[in-house]
């Protein structure tokens, strides 16, 4: 079964993330690393992406002659996606496991990070 | 290059003869993992050069001469690497075996590799990619893209539980009479799998995964032929064919799921069924009656209906009855109501559904809802059958069976 783990941030998310004390941001990157190895490793890993700042996202649509029409990200949005993890496992607990795993990357302050787990589509099913 | 005649044939020859080889290695050197990687290399070699060249007049021969060569420059790496440290140790240097004569081939290697590739200890995610490796002769690269993920990380999975059997110091020999039948089931349920992953084909490139049943059926086969009077293979055996017999009328052009009643069953496979009906009536003959020949056998009474209104669904139920005796499966239990309500009327079948909202591993599950809905439309009860078709899409993680239960849902919804 494939899940993707989502990590979310505010708008300010990022601003936050820049101004992490040196050492933090070592230890968050250092661990980053070592978790895509590890469920390499342990043959989870199915892909992984980290995002660049909503800061720089532009919602499109079409326009009348079907050109996209660009504009920056809703002032009213809240949280955003700033990277994800898909693995493939052998259960839900299992992605939980790793997303709580995940949860303990080294940040600054004392808000818990959290981990929107969600399955993806196309799971096998037992016919029986 | 233009593809020489034997093209075809290379890949087929190389997949039977991947166990035999490999089962040749194991019991001359031991060491599962080096054996294992030493053969995949050969059927590599194999592979990009009998095309070229022409199928050698003895391929497991040719195969298992390549395999032994790496695997005695694999034994003399290592002994050179431990000697240097026993002579830095000051211990005797150790010696290369000297290799005779060919190995010899025993048919049973299969079945021991089975064995071990599918031992109960391995989550289903590894024995399922080992065994398509070690025993299907699949290249890693092949198994990656069937499942859907990245090469590396499908040779990870399989050198993880490479090593966890050698861990386990598991035997390379037939287990013991006392063993037999719970492993034997183990190897029966990873089979089942990987014929369900290819049958069940709810993402991606649909051929590749349609390989997974074709290469299940495969080892499935070459089980039944090592166990002829096991009435469980030959259940199992029957089942995939029976079920598989109905993959070209079970998708639309769209790649939209077909219910059972409204395929078009002039596209069934009658070779594959009949070679089904007559594999579990066989077996059935014999005794011992088990799960996977009741399902067969169920799956037989569809397929001989030439149309869905001439279905037996009192043998269907009386099968169902059977087999709701002999498991405490909640699908057989939904199913075994389905079959009620096709004898006995729907809301004779709703009535053997209530129970399962308290079974919490089918009560979320969206199959109940899905049947709840089938029923409860059958009923006339449309309203409350459309908002529950609509709560089983929701919850479904497959995109065809999704689509079909929202498309029903929007049908129904219309007929109000």
């Amino acid at each position: 079964m494939k899940f993707m783990l989502m990590m979310n941030t505010p708008r300010d998310g990022y601003a936050w993330y820049m101004s992490w004390p040196k050492e933090v941001i070592e230890a968050n990157v250092a661990f980053m690393i070592e978790l895509s190895k590890k469920l390499s490793a342990a043959g989870e890993l199915v892909s992984t992406e980290g995002l660049a700042s909503p800061a720089r996202a532009k919602l499109v649509r079409a326009g009348k002659d079907g050109k996209p029409v660009t504009d920056g990200v809703f002032p009213e949005s809240k949280e955003f996606l700033a990277g994800y993890w898909i693995v493939d496992v052998d259960s839900p607990e299992r992605a939980y496991e790793i997303a709580a795993e995940v949860a303990t990357a080294p940040h600054a302050g004392d808000v818990p990070f959290w981990i929107e787990v969600r399955e993806v589509m196309g799971s096998h099913k037992d016919l029986r | 290059v233009t593809p020489s005649p034997s093209d075809r044939r290379v890949e087929p020859l190389l997949r039977d003869l991947a166990p035999q080889v490999l089962g040749a290695v194991v019991r001359r050197f031991r060491d599962f993992p080096a054996c294992e990687d030493a053969v995949q290399e050969a059927l590599i070699a194999a592979a990009a050069q009998w095309p070229r060249d022409g199928i050698p007049g003895n391929p497991r021969g040719w195969l298992i001469q390549v395999a032994l060569r790496r695997m005695t420059d694999h034994v003399r790496s290592e002994i050179s690497r431990r000697s240097r440290e026993a002579v830095v140790a000051g211990e005797a240097p150790v010696v290369a075996p000297v290799l005779d004569s060919e190995p010899s081939i025993d048919p049973d290697d299969t079945l021991v590799l089975l064995f071990m590739c599918c031992h109960p200890s391995l989550p289903p995610l590894s024995a399922i990619a080992l065994t398509l490796r070690a025993v299907g002769g699949l290249t890693t690269a092949e198994i990656a893209k069937a499942f859907l993920v990245p090469e590396s990380t499908l040779a990870q999975r399989i050198s993880r539980a490479k090593q966890s059997i050698k861990k386990s110091r598991v035997p390379f020999r037939l287990p013991d009479a006392r063993e037999r039948a719970r492993r034997l089931s183990s190897v029966l349920h990873v089979l089942y799998l990987i014929f369900n992953e290819g049958y069940t084909t709810t993402s991606g490139p649909a051929l590749q995964r349609t390989d997974l049943s074709n290469e299940a059926i495969r080892l499935t086969r070459a089980v039944h032929q090592l166990l002829p009077d096991d009435g469980e293979v030959a259940g199992l055996l029957a089942l995939m064919l029976l079920t598989d017999a109905r993959r070209a009328a079970r998708t639309g052009p769209g790649g939209e799921l077909i219910p059972l009643d409204e395929q078009d069953r002039t596209l069934w496979d009658a070779q594959a069924i009949a070679e089904g009906v007559a594999l579990v009536s066989a077996a059935l003959r014999q005794g011992a009656v088990g799960e996977y020949q009741l399902q067969a056998a169920i799956a037989a009474v569809h397929d001989e209906a030439t149309r869905a209104e001439d279905t037996d669904w009192p043998q269907i139920l009386a099968l169902y009855s059977v087999l709701k005796r002999m498991t405490d499966n909640p699908m057989v239990a939904l199913n075994h109501a389905i079959a009620t309500a096709m004898v006995h009327g729907p809301h004779a079948g709703l009535d053997l559904l209530a129970p399962l909202d308290d079974d919490e591993r089918v009560s979320g599950h969206h199959r109940l809802d899905a049947v709840r809905a089938h029923l409860l439309e059958r009923a006339g009860h449309r309203a409350a059958a459309v908002s529950l078709y609509r709560t089983a899409a929701e919850k479904t993680t497959s995109v065809p069976e999704r689509n079909y239960l929202m498309m029903r849902a929007a049908r129904l919804s219309e007929a109000l």
